[in-house]
């Protein structure tokens, strides 16, 4: 640990630290434009120069310099200073400075840093150079005349994403970012690059020239696109959500989300349910959805489910829902003598009875530490990029990546080992070999093995290889499920996972089903029930209802989250509801009193705590216990062929199906290639 | 500075460079560049590589050689390498031709050394037998490019013609060079200073004189 002073006062920098890093230590504001804490260094813009003793006489970069014992180093001296205005000055010659039209204005690096350490004047006169916009699909707009070539999106596309399609082009002053040919950039995590962008260059293309930064209104929520449970921010003005962005959280999403996670937002205002429906049975609109009171809908289900006798209901919990409706939900059967609940809508009915066989139990940040991991059906770009970033970097620190299921696009070097799950009982030989001898070992199992029955001879396998182990004192659990839907965890955790999956569900042929805005339910296999669809978007679960109770989406309620880890979040309430809306617990409290049956709960804090009473893990954040790893059944084994559930990622739920920018997204990224075939 | 974009990417240019691949022999002088590094390191052959490619296209095209989008694609999967990482090292070197080159590509230097021995009038002189800037000229001979210092400024002012440098030029000399190699003779390379060898001072040594015809021993004299 080399000791430094900083401006007279001595710390300990820990190893491998550069100055910057000290400086920071020492809580010194360095400014800068290109350091980056998770990109590597490219000190190429100057701006955090100081005085460096022993060294040159001459400012130096101290994001690129290595604290070593005994330096003297000086942030304050009129050397620093005059350095920083001259850095700051030479970048702006050719900087527009049209911060008035500049979307990046008020949370600009560039900005803050001028009015910080610039000379407040420039004595350039001549002519400034201007480079033309460059084309980068659906989501970034440039405005390449104000980049400052910090190259952090060059650096972020090639490093972190591992999809190398930014560039820099030419030299000196003629230097311009790009991507080859001006395509789009075409990966799951591709706008965190406006996010890095510490200038306007690089700019959200939807939110345009929506709004300030500072007439946002800032609420702290959990993404519901994928089961990775990122941490967002959603800012919104009025009664919208205007956009959502990353907030750093080192446990989950360290600082991206998905372009899903962070576009899919403009979703929450199209298609959705804002009045009550019920399909008229009888006269001359048969068969078709009527408006309706939230009275006669509640008559119409109570009529229904007394008719079909006792506990004669059912519920099925969609992806995105929280865990305070699931559980009111369960409260409402309870009461009226059902414990039918099932979340897994599409019929998996893999085994649920331990938390610990069904979560990502290394960690999200632990599987980078991995040095030799199995992916059993997991198409893990589309299901989970934040995974798939962690997977990448576990690659690059050497891990051995090997995967059954059909070949995708993988950003880390890796083996495909074949499409047939059966693959699970019949090991190449390196790939065992691989496995014992590796210190953290780790299987994946994705959406793909699950549906093709890996889970349990997965869990043969963690036994075999011990995937459970005591490394250096330090708990090692290597084995790990991917889920997609961002209900899942807390779902099973509220009971909502039959034994037989759906079909139990199916065959109690329940009088009412509840859907907690369900939209992959085979609706069909309900026939004779009545279809209760209580959820916020117009799409295929509301298709198939015969009463809609309109609700509240992730933005608009409180709610607790639980991620593929296991991991206890909770989202806050960002706007209210459009129209007739109603958070969703509201609507089933109102439903108990229709039926005349008490769930003990007025109040949402109320509800909580009931549900806290239950499940106590879901009352603190941060992982669950999960319990110990259950051992796999040798039988049945897996077989067939795995197949990605995921075709489109852009549209995966009703939120995202309902953006227009997810659906030019997918338009361009997913099918882009049809269509030009199509025209030619 | 010369315009280094890229020539545009059109169907005609996919139709005649989309099926580009490096002949035997270059596909010799390719292997012989790529051994040079160590395995895992192969990208570092980019350059070599680059250079081959713009070599043969000059050979098929009878020109200095260029480097259409194509080729750039083809050198990048040979690599294994994302096309924009090698584009990006063709577009900031010089020496690659991002547009079509005639088949000498006269590189005046008019940086100040060269400026202030005369290089205006070198440029002058290359306009004056209708050369352009960035153009192949009418009979496909020639393209004018006016470069940054080329590391001959001890014998000012010099065009670097292809592989070849000419120094110590007038108006004159350019003319002879230019005109012997329009009738497909190889001029002198160099210095075209009548009785200087390389870039020793002109007019005979000025320092070390005693060097010049033995190895003169200076020690006895500090
Ligand atoms: S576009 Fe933005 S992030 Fe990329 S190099 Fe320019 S300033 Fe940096
Ligand atoms: S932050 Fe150090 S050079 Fe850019
Ligand atoms: S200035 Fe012309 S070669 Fe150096």
């Amino acid at each position: 640990m080399p000791k430094v002073t900083v401006d007279g006062q001595e710390i300990d920098a820990p190893e491998g630290a550069t100055v910057l890093q000290a400086c920071e230590l020492a809580g010194k504001e360095i400014p800068r434009f290109c350091y980056h804490e998770r990109l590597s260094i490219a000190g190429n813009c100057r701006m955090c120069l100081v005085e460096v003793k022993p060294g040159p006489p001459k400012p130096q970069a101290s994001c690129a310099l290595p604290a070593t014992e005994g330096q003297e180093i000086r942030t304050d001296t009129p050397m620093v200073r005059a350095a920083r205005e001259g850095v700051m000055e030479f970048l702006l010659i050719n900087h527009p400075l049209d911060c008035p039209i500049c979307d990046q204005g008020g949370e600009c690096d560039l900005q803050d840093q001028s009015v910080a350490y610039g000379r407040g004047g420039s004595r350039y006169h001549e002519n400034k150079r201007a480079v033309t916009e460059k084309y980068m699909g659906p989501l970034i707009k440039t405005i390449m005349t104000r980049c400052i070539h910090c190259t952090r999106c060059v650096r972020f596309s090639e490093e972190i994403a591992g999809v190398d399609e930014i560039g820099a082009l030419y030299r000196g002053e003629d230097m311009q970012i790009t991507t080859y040919l001006e395509q789009a950039a075409a990966h799951e995590m591709s706008a965190n690059v406006i996010d890095l962008c510490p200038v306007g260059a690089l700019t959200s293309r939807p939110y345009a020239y929506e709004a300030r930064p500072w007439e946002l209104k800032k609420t702290l929520s959990i993404d519901v696109s994928d089961a990775v449970g990122a941490n967002i921010r959603l800012d919104s003005r009025g009664r919208e959500v205007m956009r959502a962005l990353p907030r750093i959280n080192d446990d989950v999403n360290e600082e991206w989300i998905s372009d899903k996670a962070r576009y899919q937002v403009d979703g929450l205002t199209r298609r959705r349910l804002d009045q009550v429906w019920v399909r008229a049975v009888g006269g001359p609109n048969a068969g078709k959805l009527q408006r309706a009171s939230w009275e006669d809908a509640f008559d119409a289900i109570v009529k229904a489910a007394k008719q079909g006798g006792d506990g004669s209901i059912a519920a099925v919990a969609g992806d995105l829902v929280d865990c305070e409706t699931m559980f009111a939900a369960k409260r409402l059967l309870a009461e009226l003598g059902s414990d039918k609940l099932e979340g897994r809508q599409t019929g998996l009915d893999y085994d649920c009875s331990s938390l610990a066989g069904i979560a990502f139990n290394s960690t999200l940040a632990g599987i980078e530490s991995a040095d030799a991991i199995l992916i059993v059906g997991s198409q893990v770009r589309h299901e989970a990029p934040l995974i798939n970033v962690r997977l990448r970097k576990a690659a690059k620190r050497g891990a051995k990546i090997f995967l059954i299921g059909p070949e995708w696009d993988t950003t880390f070097a890796c083996e495909f080992l074949g499409e047939d799950a059966g693959l699970l009982h019949d090991l190449p030989g390196h790939v065992a070999d691989a496995f014992k001898d590796a210190a953290r070992p780790a299987i994946i199992v994705g959406p793909g093995g699950l549906a093709a029955n890996a889970l349990h001879p997965a869990l043969v396998l963690a036994d075999e290889w011990n995937l459970v182990r005591d490394i250096d004192g330090e708990a090692w659990n290597g084995f790990n499920v991917i889920h997609t839907a961002a209900a899942r965890m807390g779902a099973v955790m509220l009971g909502y996972a039959q034994k037989g999956g759906i079909k139990d569900v199916v065959d109690a042929a329940p009088a009412v089903l509840l859907s907690l805005g369900a939209d992959a339910v085979d609706y069909g296999a309900f026939e004779k029930s009545l279809k209760v669809y209580i959820g916020h978007h117009g799409d295929a679960g509301a298709h198939a209802a015969d009463i809609i109770l309109p609700a509240a989406s992730y933005a608009e309620k409180d709610g607790t989250y639980v991620n593929t880890e296991g991991r206890v979040q909770f989202a806050e309430k960002a706007v209210f509801a459009p129209g007739d809306a109603r958070e969703d617990w509201t609507i089933l409290r109102a439903l108990a009193d229709a039926f005349g049956v008490s769930v003990g709960f007025d109040s949402f804090a109320q509800l909580q705590s009931a549900m806290i009473e239950a499940v106590p893990a879901l009352g603190e954040e941060g992982i669950a216990p999960l319990g110990k790893l259950p051992k796999g059944k040798k039988t049945p084994k897996a077989k067939g062929a795995i197949a990605y559930p995921i075709a489109d990622f852009y549209l995966t739920n009703p939120i995202a199906r309902a953006s227009e920018t997810m659906q030019r997204c997918s338009a361009e990224l997913v099918h882009g290639d049809e269509i030009l075939e199509a025209a030619e | 500075m010369a315009n280094r974009q890229p020539a545009p990417d059109t169907p005609e240019l996919r139709e005649r460079w989309g099926n580009f691949a490096f002949n035997a022999d270059y596909e010799a002088k390719a292997q012989k560049a790529l051994a040079r590094y160590p395995e895992g390191r192969k990208k570092s052959a980019v350059m070599p590589l680059l250079d081959l490619a713009q070599r043969q296209v000059g050979e098929e095209t009878d020109t200095q050689g260029w480097l259409p989008l194509p080729v750039i694609e083809y050198v990048a999967n040979y690599l294994d390498m994302p096309v924009i990482r090698v584009l990006e090292v063709a577009t900031f070197y010089f020496m690659y031709n991002m547009t079509p080159v005639g088949k000498y590509h006269v590189q005046v230097c008019g940086t100040t050394p060269c400026m202030l021995r005369g290089s205006d009038d070198i440029i002058a002189a290359c306009k004056k037998r209708g050369m352009k800037k960035g153009e192949v000229s009418e009979d496909g001979l020639w393209t004018l490019t006016e470069v940054e210092c080329m590391g001959n400024c001890a014998t000012a002012p010099m065009v670097q013609i292809n592989d070849d440098n000419y120094e110590d030029l007038t108006p004159e000399r350019l003319d002879a060079v230019l005109d012997a190699l329009a009738k497909g003779e190889q001029p002198k390379t160099g210095t075209q200073e009548p009785g200087r060898h390389t870039s020793e001072p002109s007019g005979g040594p000025t320092t070390l004189k005693e060097m010049v015809s033995e190895n003169h021993d200076y020690r006895g004299e500090w």
